[in-house]
């Protein structure tokens, strides 16, 4: 034993003799994951958190969360004189006085919106594989909840500053608030301890921006990845990959390695951009002044689809009994986003509902092999694709020559049209892709050789495929339909007749499948060739 | 079941784990060499990045501006300071991971998973417990410390909302009125000079503000709420109705600027169109027909402020807003 081992021991040993923590080390650090590119996402969430906690905490030692009115007296010469509040101007002094301020801000903007593009693709990857499927519908809900808290935590990060810009975004918060029905002025003169936007504002949103908020943030990532630990992570399908067992490589020593370097890799691209590629320059949009406005202003991505709702709404407002209920306002900017988050919440339940299985499962599904769930998720995005465009509608007009009318009504029009065809293609789609395997199982690979036939006829040589793939091409599972009885046994309707019926003909809908390929099957036509 | 147990035979087999192939890191030692050394050369790398950044942070002066295609002029420190980071970071990262992928062991470990139901024993067992826990505690038992329990737990619920309520004053009518009164001279936004007509000519556009006495401060809710858009045409070019034309004065027509819909400022007019654009979510209003909304989401047309000249020949408003100005809410009209 050399003494470097000599003194490691000792070490561990004085550790474990207080907590007894050898045997839970020493199975934690062999735990083993399973490896695909698409399990990075949700590091890259992870990760690009972490970076936001440190770059965040280094801007709060300079940033004056006041709105105490300064006339601003720093090195930037345009804005020289001007009165603005103390927010404006101590994020101007860390983009133009703070050795590295400017550096540190951006890497914090651009890892904000890493963080959320992050969250969207871990959440589509975990949708259209069936990752939250039982036992993880906990964890589902948990990272739902952390996109809508990551909207609401990015949005009140960009409106700190106090600039022109995320003025006009506080606006505009304050006026969704306003048109809840009977309580919003009030919900609004509580928010902002008065009228609008009042000295609080700032204040408040900054303690829940770095104090309340990431401690949120912290407890759910915390719970998230505790749940990832405990209930293994999923796996895709392939040869020697079961329901019941995990393939792939310890976190000893090769994850540490791995996870461990990505987390430097992830803050080296935001470092980088940080230093070469300017984000949210305040100091061009001047100090906030409600009686202003900048031309072509725009949320961040994750909150334009939502702004894009908001401009494609129709002018619709209702006056009861002596009371304003702003359709225009509560249908996109509360309604609509309820519905969408809500059921994104419960879809495991439904399909748990729609399929009858309630089993555990451990192994992905190829989004192909659920043709019914893919094309509700296909559906969802071109919503949300469709409100993007249109929160951007302004500036997709002024650059492809457009108008903003043309803009409005393409949107308006295809909100309601393209989601049901996005659902209808990919569920096409998928089936075709499903005939595509088990043709190639079936037939195999087509070489690209030509035989001439003694008859003089041509025919292409095809070549059967390895069983790993043939394997890998038909080892889903294909459940049947629910069949719930709509008569009792003599013969009487149930109940609960009509609700087993619609169940019945929604379970088939998501049940249609191309059957796969048998072994019989590709046995019989083999004696064919 | 014995339909889909013989579809369960009839599936194709599965071939089992594919057989570990080995890297040439595994076999070759010159290999493995090589990826020590490159593994090696990429932390070098990340060392150099880190002594950029000190040298950026400590010599580099702020004030230097150096031209970079693309990027155009940018700030040498700062891009310093950013370069060194993030090539000392990434190249940790790089490093890290060639070490992990050459090296280090690349054979798949397979482990079993375990189900997270408990045991049917230990399930009844929790609910034993649980039952006996509340039994012990004499719940069911003594109604009245329950009762009494969850009035006190319930009322003390209040207590936060009690306490939350001096957030904020109640909005009472703050939000119908204000500060234009009849008489008040509509002053420039910025300068806060009172305007009379002929500084208006046809075409223009001007922010205003109600004049306030002397010492008395605007604040930011002020201007949310009182800003007034001026605009100058050919009175011919109104489409207004008597009442509405009286409201002008010599072909100028004054709106307020906060929009009906969001509230943002509607900043955008078209001279050759007489539209008011608001930049937020495109609604846009009709200048001559009085700010009728003919686009977009806004519900209600800009709220008109009638004005008229006072005896030294200043723009005046005639009388208060007639309806609250701003984005709807609840009480808007009551």
């Amino acid at each position: 034993m050399t003494a470097r081992e000599r003194v490691a021991g000792n070490v561990a040993g004085y550790v474990d003799d207080r907590t007894g923590g050898a045997k839970w080390m020493k199975k934690n650090l062999q735990k083993v994951f399973p490896d695909h590119w698409s399990f990075l996402l949700g590091e890259i969430c992870l990760y690009s958190f972490v970076i936001l906690l440190l770059s965040g905490t280094f801007l709060t030692f300079w940033f004056d969360p006041s709105m105490r009115e300064v006339v601003y007296d720093g090195v930037y010469e345009p804005l020289q004189g001007v009165k603005m509040s103390a927010a404006y101007a101590s994020a101007l002094e860390i983009s133009f006085e703070v050795r590295g301020g400017l550096l540190m801000r951006q890497i914090h903007h651009w890892a904000a919106l890493i963080f959320m593009v992050g969250i969207v693709v871990h959440l589509m990857r975990v949708f259209f594989t069936g990752a939250f499927r039982k036992p993880r519908e906990f964890n589902w809900i948990i990272g739902i909840g952390l996109l809508t808290l990551g909207i609401v935590e990015g949005f009140l990060g960009y409106s700190l500053p106090d600039d022109l810009l995320s003025g006009t975004g506080i606006r505009i918060a304050e006026a969704i608030i306003q048109a809840i029905p009977v309580v919003g002025s009030y919900l609004s003169y509580f928010a902002f301890g008065g009228a609008f936007p009042g000295l609080a504002f700032i204040p408040r949103i900054y303690i829940v921006h770095v104090l309340i908020l990431p401690a949120i943030f912290l407890a759910l990532i915390t719970v998230h990845l505790m749940l990832v630990w405990y209930q293994k992570h999923t796996q895709f399908p392939g040869p020697g990959r079961t329901e019941k067992n995990v393939v792939g490589y310890p976190l000893m020593p090769v994850y540490m390695a791995k996870a461990g370097g990505f987390f430097f890799i992830v803050f080296g691209v935001t470092a980088f951009l940080g230093a070469v590629a300017s984000i949210n320059p305040i100091w061009l949009y001047g100090p906030y002044n409600p009686g202003q406005v900048s031309a072509g202003s725009q949320p961040d991505w994750y909150m334009g689809w939502l702004d894009g709702l908001v401009r494609m709404a129709p002018p619709l407002e209702t006056y009861l009994f002596g009371y304003t209920i702003s359709w225009n306002i509560l249908i996109p900017g509360l309604i609509l986003p309820g519905i969408m988050f809500t059921g994104m919440a419960l879809y495991p339940f439904i399909e748990s509902w729609i399929t009858g299985d309630k089993r555990e499962h451990h192994l992905l599904d190829r989004p192909r092999n659920a043709p019914n769930r893919t094309a509700i998720g296909a559906m969802a995005l071109t919503f949300t694709l469709v409100s993007l465009i249109n929160g951007g509608n302004d500036i997709i007009a002024t650059t492809f020559d457009l108008t903003i009318n043309q803009m409005m009504w393409f949107s308006r029009i295809a909100i309601i049209v393209l989601p049901p065809i996005a659902f209808i293609v990919t569920k096409r789609l998928c089936l075709s892709l499903q005939r595509a395997d088990r043709e190639l199982v079936l037939h195999g690979r087509e070489t690209g050789r030509l035989v001439r036939m003694p008859s003089g006829e041509f025919v292409e040589v095809h070549e059967p495929i390895s069983p790993e793939k043939a394997w890998l091409l038909t080892s889903h599972e294909q459940l049947a339909p629910l069949e719930l009885p709509e008569h009792d046994g003599a013969g009487v309707r149930r109940p609960a007749a009509i609700r087993n019926k619609i169940r019945n003909r929604i379970s088939r809908a998501h049940a249609v499948a191309v059957p796969k390929a048998t072994e019989s099957e590709r046995r019989e036509l083999e004696g064919h060739h | 079941m014995s339909d889909s147990e013989s579809r369960e035979v009839d599936l194709i087999k599965d071939p089992g784990l594919p057989a570990h192939v080995h890297r040439r890191t595994d076999t070759d030692p010159v290999a493995a060499k090589r990826a020590e050394r490159q593994v090696a050369i990429l932390f070098s790398l990340s060392a150099l990045g880190t002594l950029l950044l000190i040298y950026s942070f400590i010599f580099v002066s702020d004030e230097t501006f150096i031209f970079i295609p693309v990027m155009g002029s940018t700030n040498a420190q700062q891009l310093g300071i950013g370069l060194g980071m993030a090539i000392a970071l990434f190249c940790i990262g790089a490093g890290a991971i060639h070490w992990a992928k050459t090296l280090m062991p690349d054979e798949e470990i397979v482990v079993q998973r375990h189900e997270f139901r408990s045991d049917d024993e230990d399930r009844a067992d929790f609910v034993k417990t649980v039952k006996e826990g509340a039994e012990n505690a004499g719940l069911g038992r003594r109604p009245l410390i329950k009762r009494t329990l969850g009035a006190a737990l319930g009322l003390s619920g209040l207590t936060p909302l009690l306490l939350l309520r001096d957030l904020g004053p109640l909005p009472g009518d703050d939000l119908k009125k204000t500060n234009w009164k009849a008489g008040t001279r509509l002053v420039t936004d910025p300068g806060d000079r009172p305007i009379r007509p002929e500084d208006l000519e046809i075409g223009a556009v001007a922010q205003t503000q109600p004049e306030f006495p002397e010492g008395k401060v605007r604040h930011l809710e002020d201007i949310a709420k009182d800003a007034v858009l001026l605009i100058r045409m050919r009175p011919e070019e109104f489409n207004l109705d008597s009442e509405r034309l009286s409201w002008t004065y010599e072909g100028i027509i004054a709106f307020s600027k906060i929009c009906s819909h969001m509230g943002c400022a509607v900043a955008l007019y078209e001279q050759t169109t007489k539209h008011l654009l608001c930049p937020c979510h495109q609604s846009t209003f009709d200048v001559t027909r009085a700010a009728k909304v003919i686009f977009g989401p806004a519900a209600r047309a800009l709220p008109q402020l009638a004005i008229t000249v006072d005896a030294e020949g200043y723009l005046v408003a005639q009388a208060p807003f007639t309806e609250p100005v701003g984005p709807s809410f609840w009480g808007r009209l009551s």
